[in-house]
């Protein structure tokens, strides 16, 4: 039989705080981690605006050795998951089994900084001049890489590569190690760092950004009227999974139980959602069945709500088609509007505020709610957080590629 | 020389984050100061933009101790 598996630790390096009681703080108050680029030169951009990370310091979880040898999302993954084991009063892991604790952290692009840089010097000075360290601090699954070397988790180890639906991926696929009993604690999530020249201009070429650069912190308006494309935002979200006896072995803190997982293709395009959101609700549908619920069951929905035209849509009409007339009566949000579009690491960054609404009873926000959408007609919490208990609630993600998943977390009932 | 020293033990520090008093001629850079090859390999290309010289694979081979780069670099620039 399945092992139960719940959540016990969370670290986020986020635009909207970088530990975990000031990040649900901004999170429950609908604050706005959006600003002007800094990173770089915007003018010859469309968009100019970007949920930056700008208090990350690496000194205050590595030395300077270890810091040149990681590109900005390694970093971020480090910084997270040392934080998430503290989170879970394991500060380290002298107390456990190395063998029993794995990392599952994905990434959906990887150390493309990293990528512009030598890409110069070998434009430049020629392929000798490129860093031995280019290709080991580029590729996407040295996060999960590097989290195992710095902490010394010896485990099951592995990163999900799925756009815009690698975190959820990532929890998804550790939850399912440990329900088989291949290991007793996951370190689990998805981290990116993609406010560079290259990325955004990729993205402002497939026209997939926001262009309010005049109002930055209104500019991510998921479900509204006026969206006009999603906002990048950057860093990690970080969890700590275990199983339940596990947990309750050491006295753990638990604050959700992981309950169900789904994952579908759309088999539709590269980039645009399968018409009325095909995919995503066989997802959902799946989630709940391997969770055993049913949709009644489900009170919030952490919406994948990217505040582009098509996936707020199409998300909207997968909600329906699963949910039916329980369409209206559940809660439904896009945290994007604040934290912006963090891309692989936004489905960690998601489903650790999915928990925390369920371990305190507060829903959070979609802020910049203005302007009413017929097509987008379900209740989005529009602009204020509400103290509500539920039950059971998801998360969604949906990437580039037709990747659709979702988790299904319950709060924690003894039996 | 001297200065040559100073200059080598500055990159030194800072790529493999050692104390500056560790890195005396007779230090290895694999052995006393940590570096691994991929340390070793970075080191070489840092030298090469400091000193404006090019360190052939066969030569950068042959350099295992602080004092063969100062040796090496005196001798080539």
């Amino acid at each position: 039989m399945a092992k139960r598996v719940v959540i016990t630790g969370m670290g986020v390096i986020s635009p909207i705080g970088s530990d975990v009681p000031t990040f649900w703080n901004n999170v429950i108050t609908g604050q706005s981690g959006i600003g002007p680029v800094t990173r770089f030169d915007t003018s010859d951009y469309p968009t100019k605006i970007a949920g930056e990370v700008n208090d990350f310091d690496p000194a205050n979880y590595m030395d300077k050795k270890e810091a040149r040898r990681m590109d900005r999302f390694v970093q971020f993954a480090v910084a997270a998951s040392k934080d998430a084991l503290t989170h879970a009063d394991l500060e380290d892991l002298s107390s456990l089994d190395p063998n029993r604790v794995g990392v599952y952290i994905g990434s959906g692009i990887g150390g493309i900084s990293t990528l512009e840089e030598e890409h110069r010097k070998l434009l430049e000075k020629g392929p000798r001049r490129v860093s031995p360290f280019f290709i080991p601090m580029m590729i996407p699954n040295m996060a999960a890489g590097q989290v195992s070397i710095f902490l010394g988790a010896k485990g099951p180890n592995s990163a999900a590569i799925s756009a815009c639906a690698t975190g959820t991926n990532a929890v998804g696929d550790a939850t399912k190690i440990l329900e088989r009993g291949e290991a007793d604690v996951m370190i689990a999530g998805g981290t990116e760092a993609t406010i560079t020249p290259m990325a955004f201009a990729g993205f402002c070429s497939a026209k997939a950004m926001s262009t309010h650069n005049d109002e930055p912190q209104k500019a991510s308006r998921p479900f509204d009227k006026e969206r006009d494309g999603f906002v990048m935002g950057e860093g990690a979200g970080i969890l700590i999974l275990e199983t339940l006896d596990h947990a309750l072995s050491r006295g753990a803190k638990i604050y959700a139980e992981v309950v169900g997982y789904g994952m579908t293709g759309d088999a539709h395009h590269l980039t645009a959602p399968a018409p009325e959101g095909e995919g995503a609700g066989r997802a959902m549908k799946s989630a709940l069945a391997s969770a055993g619920l049913s949709p009644e069951d489900i009170g919030y929905i952490n919406a994948h709500g990217t505040s582009t035209d098509l996936n707020d849509k199409f998300e909207t009409m997968a909600i329906k088609s699963i949910f039916g007339d329980h369409a209206y009566q559940l809660a439904i949000s896009s945290t994007k509007s604040m934290h912006g579009h963090m891309l692989g690491a936004t489905g960690g960054i998601e489903a650790i505020i999915t928990a925390l609404a369920l371990k305190e009873g507060i829903l959070p926000p979609t802020i910049n709610y203005e302007h009413p959408d017929p097509e987008c007609d379900l209740d989005y919490i529009a602009n204020e957080s509400r103290k509500v208990q539920v039950r059971a609630a998801l998360s969604n993600s949906l990437g580039f590629g037709g990747h659709n998943a979702t988790l299904a977390l319950k709060a924690y009932e003894e039996s | 020389m001297a200065d040559t020293l100073s200059r080598v033990q500055r990159i030194i520090v800072d790529r493999l984050g050692v104390d500056a008093a560790e890195v005396t001629l007779e230090a290895s850079i694999t052995e006393d100061l940590g570096g691994d090859s991929l340390d070793s390999m970075d080191l070489i290309l840092e030298l090469e933009d400091e000193f404006s010289i090019e360190i052939s694979d066969a030569d950068a081979e042959k350099i295992k101790t602080v004092g063969d780069i100062v040796t090496y670099i005196n001798s080539h620039s």
